[in-house]
């Protein structure tokens, strides 16, 4: 079971963010829990600078704008 | 770098799909021209339909709201796609790590330069502004960022460019620039970090920390570009459409005399006022430029109409109540004080040297 944070406030993105993330980890068969991180301080203790970011497993692998959906599904296999 | 080293690099089977994405791309410029260009004829004859005489007042109010909404969203849609593109190589965690350590003075140019390159939207503001002071960027340069950042935009200075024209738009930058830098140097000169709330100060990250490069090819930055616009232009043409009645009531209703005696370069109090008037409007570049350029074409001076472009975009509630979250409420005064003042002599000056 892989750990995913989605790092966020509750912007537009952040929310399609975390769907993207469902949905890439529901096409390839990865079980996923999702956990959505909006507290200011707490986004900020994993030290990017913009949002939405995304950790997988305690590693920032994005921060800023969606993700690219090829990148996403190879950050959830590796 | 040339079209072929870059089809190259998507490699293999992709190489096609990037040369339809060019052919793509070239077929929508080239249409975007024949629009563009036909802009005239069109809006005069929707007019034409209309029962309304084209050279009373509500005539060339029509006319003019036909002309100018058109032509806006189309630039805008250009520019925003460019800019789209520019954006991609750069990210708010690479102008971190470029600010950190630089001396201040330096590092309020730069942050100010970056502020208008880096992808920023509001809602990072937050994550943004605790990123790069607790990485240990200095207030100031992150206010350079934070001001430049929304104030000097492709939006203003596309609409600028396409309306009032290459002069003022350079003009805009250069103060715009001037007055984040300025203002940015001098709350860091103020040595205010302790009126940052108390949570913000305890935080403590790893400096500078980066993210691994996610590679992107041409086609994704293309990509980029249309997101950009689907996001953008869908989220502004509203306040354009707003922007451009106003600006088309001003042009049909409001008597050059009259503007010349409120907004003129004699009324010196006309620059405060505007500023002051600025602060509570909220709107962004696309919906006062329309307003801006029907106000110059009445005789309202320069340095006042710009003055009051700076402070609706750049001194904003909506952003003061998004950085009241980490600011106290007295460097956020502190904050308007200084950004204002700014602002102030950019339009005193102007209004001085083109009066």
């Amino acid at each position: 079971m892989k750990d995913v944070k989605v790092l966020g406030s509750g912007c537009k993105r952040c929310y399609a963010t975390e769907t993207m993330v469902r949905d890439a980890a529901a096409k390839l068969g990865i079980d996923i829990k999702v956990e959505k991180v909006t507290d200011y301080a707490e986004i900020a203790r994993f030290g990017i600078a913009s949002t939405p970011g995304i950790v997988i497993d305690g590693k920032v692998v994005h921060a800023g704008g969606l993700p690219k959906e090829d990148a996403l599904e190879k950050w959830l296999q590796a | 770098m040339t079209f072929e080293t870059l089809a190259a690099r998507e490699g293999g089977p992709k190489r096609a799909d990037f040369w339809r994405w060019i052919a793509g791309l070239g077929v929508v410029l080239v249409l975007w021209g024949v629009v563009y260009s036909q802009l005239i004829p069109v809006s005069e004859w929707l007019v034409s339909l209309l029962p309304v005489d084209r050279s009373s007042h509500r005539g060339q109010a029509l006319a003019f709201f036909f002309y100018d909404t058109p032509k806006v969203i189309l630039l805008l849609t250009l520019i925003v796609f460019a800019m789209g593109i520019v954006r991609s190589y750069f990210s708010a965690e690479r102008t971190r790590a470029a600010l950190v350590g630089k001396r201040e003075g330096l590092a309020n140019v730069m942050a100010a330069g970056l502020g208008v390159l880096t992808p920023f939207c509001s809602c990072s503001a937050v994550p943004l502004f605790i990123g790069f002071v607790s990485a240990g960027i200095p207030l100031g340069v992150t206010f350079s960022f934070l001001i430049a950042a929304p104030m000097v935009n492709e939006v203003a200075l596309g609409l600028l460019f396409g309306l009032v024209g290459w002069k003022v738009a350079l003009t805009y930058l250069g103060f715009g620039l001037g007055v984040a830098i300025v203002a940015g140097w001098v709350i860091g000169r103020l040595r205010l970090e302790g009126w940052l709330q108390d949570w913000v100060k305890d935080i403590q990250t790893v400096g500078g920390m980066t993210i691994p490069e996610e590679q992107l090819t041409f086609i994704d930055r293309i990509k980029l570009g249309i997101e950009a616009v689907k996001d953008i232009v869908g989220r502004v043409w509203i306040w354009i459409i707003a922007g451009i009645a106003v600006g088309g009531l001003i042009h049909g209703y409001v008597p050059a005399e009259l503007m010349v005696r409120i907004m003129g370069a004699d009324a010196w109090w006309s620059v405060p006022a505007a500023v002051a008037m600025g602060i509570p409007m909220y709107t962004n570049a696309a919906g006062v430029i329309p307003i801006v350029e029907a106000l110059l074409e009445k005789g309202a001076a320069l340095g006042t109409t710009l003055a009051f472009m700076m402070s609706v975009i750049a001194l904003s509630f909506p952003e003061m109540i998004i950085l009241r979250k980490v600011l106290t409420l007295r460097l956020i005064a502190v904050f308007i004080g200084v950004v204002g003042t700014g602002i102030l002599a950019v339009g005193f000056l102007f209004n001085m040297l083109f009066g």
